[in-house]
């Protein structure tokens, strides 16, 4: 007890000591805190859309208002004709081009029915299908109120229409920043985690203290422990000050309880620790060490639903995201902070990521042994 | 026996590293391990230090065996890698501080042992270690190789690379720490510093050539030697080596080191072989083998 406090002691004093620490404890945070969660959203704003009106009738100029009274879409030009909407959209000028054909009001009054034709810049098929879909509901919206105009409607009794009017639970404003936040926290604790106390381990083997410590009466449980609770104290601190940002910035909601998140973050640590420790027993140099993690992050992270559902993933993707820690805690930080998930509620991802845990230190213990 | 080594072989991959060498070394005796970078000097000393489990044979230490009883013999020993591994971010002092720690005991506990060369470091002891010059790295290496008053100090070429003041200096430390009652283990790629040990072995490709005193060694040296110059040094090698009666030429300094396979050879017919083929300012003389045209010599009856 008394060599894993005395190597505790000597590992602060050279965290404390390394100046490339302390930018990363504390401004990794905050920046990418601050830049992520901002930046980083799928809300669809302002996109730009050209109409080609070749009906320019009473029907069409309504659409055209109803366009330009919509918050999501801003008209930039309309056209009488379509000479260069093909154009517009290719310069990336326009995002959407809307068409109108000619005879549009007469043939909706005569058939009932008529076309409209939608041109959508699909590079980023994610906001292409928002558009899509938003352009979709207005012109239902549009449909309803034209017919409704139309066919003189009575106040007292108005036509039968199905209304659904969604009620967003959990973040009820839909704001982004609250589902990203929680997001980059778990990435900044999995750095801290995974990446620094990797380095830090297989740096003892760089200059050759790892030899040194060897022929040492220190037991591989006390090396290993003293390598490793540093790191799990700087990620829990990493993640406060993550919490803080959150909280003043973007004024996130906690709904959760502080003690099962801090308590799923350690059980969380113990798997990505063990993985990063694995990673250090079979590199020699940081090099190596920063090239496995970088490969294991990169997916880890991809994968873990921060931004985009792991629910959207093909089948075999969701069924090899059970291997990733990153899947399980971000589920498990989203619903603590957002929902005040308790701890029965997600002891599946509980003991998931206890196994992982488990599983990731018996691997490198192993591996370790075997070369040392 | 304080060291007790027998026929130990290791093998990397195909390599083989040491090929069944067998050694004592007695209580107190400073004893030299010689032989050229590769001649598996580093790998036999980590098999002695239990860093490395030997393929075949067996090794003890203080009667502790190097792979049953690492722990226990772990605490009985000093080893000193050729490589500085020492923390360079953590200052003299708290490096020696650690390892006094982690060895269970304190710097005060064994500060007698370790005065004599601490002291020379101690006025910098807030400096960082990778701070420090070459040679107050290897004094404090040597001082935390020692803080837990080891039995036996084994050292991994702890002179190479350093220059003569500060290798004459640490070959002054091991003899004072010797007379402590440590028994001392070293090994190097100078010939020159086989003279300061008590006994020395020397190691080729794995293979033990002859262990012994260093005087014993050198005068088991069974020829005549003679130290030949001339001008063209380069001219002077590739004759002599053409003369039929030469047994070996080896370049040394600033002379040959030749041998006759003729004991009877002379000065003089030597002189006039060599001016005969234009050689000028020839010097030929008698000379005392050292333990470097010892090592050629078995080197070359082993080869053969």
């Amino acid at each position: 007890m008394k060599i894993l406090r005395y190597l505790l002691q000597k590992e602060f004093i050279q965290i404390i000591r390394n100046k490339s620490m302390w930018p990363i404890i504390f401004v990794m945070p905050i920046v990418q805190m601050l830049i992520l969660v901002n930046a980083a959203t799928l809300e669809l704003k302002k996109s730009d859309v050209l109409v080609v009106d070749q009906d320019m009738s009473d029907a069409s100029r309504q659409l055209v208002n109803k366009l330009e009274g919509n918050p999501f879409f801003k008209v930039i030009q309309v056209n009488d004709a379509d000479f260069d909407a093909d154009d517009q959209l290719l310069k990336g000028k326009a995002n959407v081009v809307l068409d109108i054909p000619q005879n549009f009001e007469r043939d909706l009054r005569r058939d009932n029915k008529v076309s409209l034709q939608l041109r959508v810049d699909a590079i980023n098929s994610m906001s292409a299908e928002l558009t899509w879909s938003y352009m979709n509901s207005l012109i239902r919206d549009y449909n309803n109120n034209l017919r409704a105009s139309w066919m003189g409607v009575s106040k007292f009794d108005p036509p039968q229409q199905i209304v659904v009017s969604p009620r967003y639970w959990y973040n009820p404003t839909l704001i982004y920043a609250f589902y990203m936040a929680p997001g980059v926290m778990v990435i900044l604790v999995t750095v801290v985690g995974m990446f620094l106390s990797a380095v830090n381990l297989v740096r003892e083997k760089e200059i050759g203290t790892m030899e040194q410590l060897n022929v040492t009466p220190i037991k591989k449980y006390q090396f290993i422990a003293a390598k490793m609770i540093p790191f799990l104290v700087i990620a829990l601190v990493v993640l406060s000050f993550g919490l803080l940002i959150a909280k003043l910035v973007f004024n996130l909601p906690f709904h959760g309880n502080l003690l099962v998140l801090y308590g799923f973050t350690t059980v969380f640590l113990l798997g990505v620790m063990g993985l990063g420790l694995f990673i250090s027993v079979v590199s020699d140099t940081q090099q190596q060490v920063f090239f496995l993690s970088y490969f294991f992050l990169l997916i880890f992270i991809l994968m873990s639903g921060l931004f985009t559902p792991v629910e959207s993933m093909p089948k075999w993707a969701q069924l090899l995201d059970h291997l990733n820690p990153l899947y399980y805690m971000m589920k498990v930080i989203r619903n603590v902070v957002l929902k005040g998930s308790g701890f029965f509620d997600l002891k599946y991802e509980f003991l998931s990521m206890l196994g992982y845990g488990v599983v990731m230190f018996s691997l490198a213990v192993m591996r370790y042994r075997k070369t040392a | 026996m304080m060291i007790s080594v027998e026929n130990i072989e290791k093998k990397y991959g195909e390599v083989k590293a040491l090929r069944g060498v067998s050694l004592d070394v007695k209580e107190g005796e400073l004893f030299g391990l010689i032989g050229p970078d590769g001649a598996g000097k580093t790998s036999l000393i980590r098999i002695l230090v239990t860093l490395l489990k030997p393929d075949a044979g067996s090794a003890t230490v203080n009667q502790l065996d190097v792979v049953d009883d690492f722990r226990k013999l772990r605490k009985q020993l000093g080893y000193m890698p050729g490589r500085f591994s020492l923390y360079p971010d953590l200052s003299v002092e708290e490096n020696m501080n650690f390892f006094a720690t982690v060895f269970g005991t304190t710097i005060e506990e064994n500060y007698d042992l370790v005065k004599d060369i601490y002291q020379q470091i101690e006025p910098f002891k807030e400096r960082l270690a990778g701070r420090l010059s070459g040679g107050m790295k290897q004094k404090l290496a040597l001082s935390c190789a020692l803080i837990h008053a080891p039995k036996v100090l084994i050292l991994d070429e702890p002179t190479t690379g350093v220059d003569a003041v500060s290798r004459k200096e640490f070959w002054e430390m091991l003899k004072r720490l010797q007379k402590m009652g440590i028994t001392i283990f070293v090994s190097t790629p100078y010939m020159d510093e086989a003279n300061l040990c008590d006994r020395v072995a020397l190691i080729q490709d794995g293979n033990i050539l002859t262990i012994d005193t260093p005087e014993k060694v050198t005068q088991s040296f069974a020829h005549k030697l003679w130290a030949i110059r001339s001008d063209n040094m380069y001219l002077c090698i590739h004759h002599l080596r053409e003369h039929p009666e030469a047994e070996s030429v080896f370049g040394f300094g600033e002379y040959l080191h030749v041998t006759w396979k003729n004991q009877e050879m002379q000065a003089e017919e030597m002189m006039n072989y060599l001016t005969g083929l234009g050689h000028t300012n020839v010097e030929v003389k008698e000379t005392e083998p050292g333990i470097e045209d010892v090592f050629m010599d078995l080197m070359q009856k082993h080869d053969s």
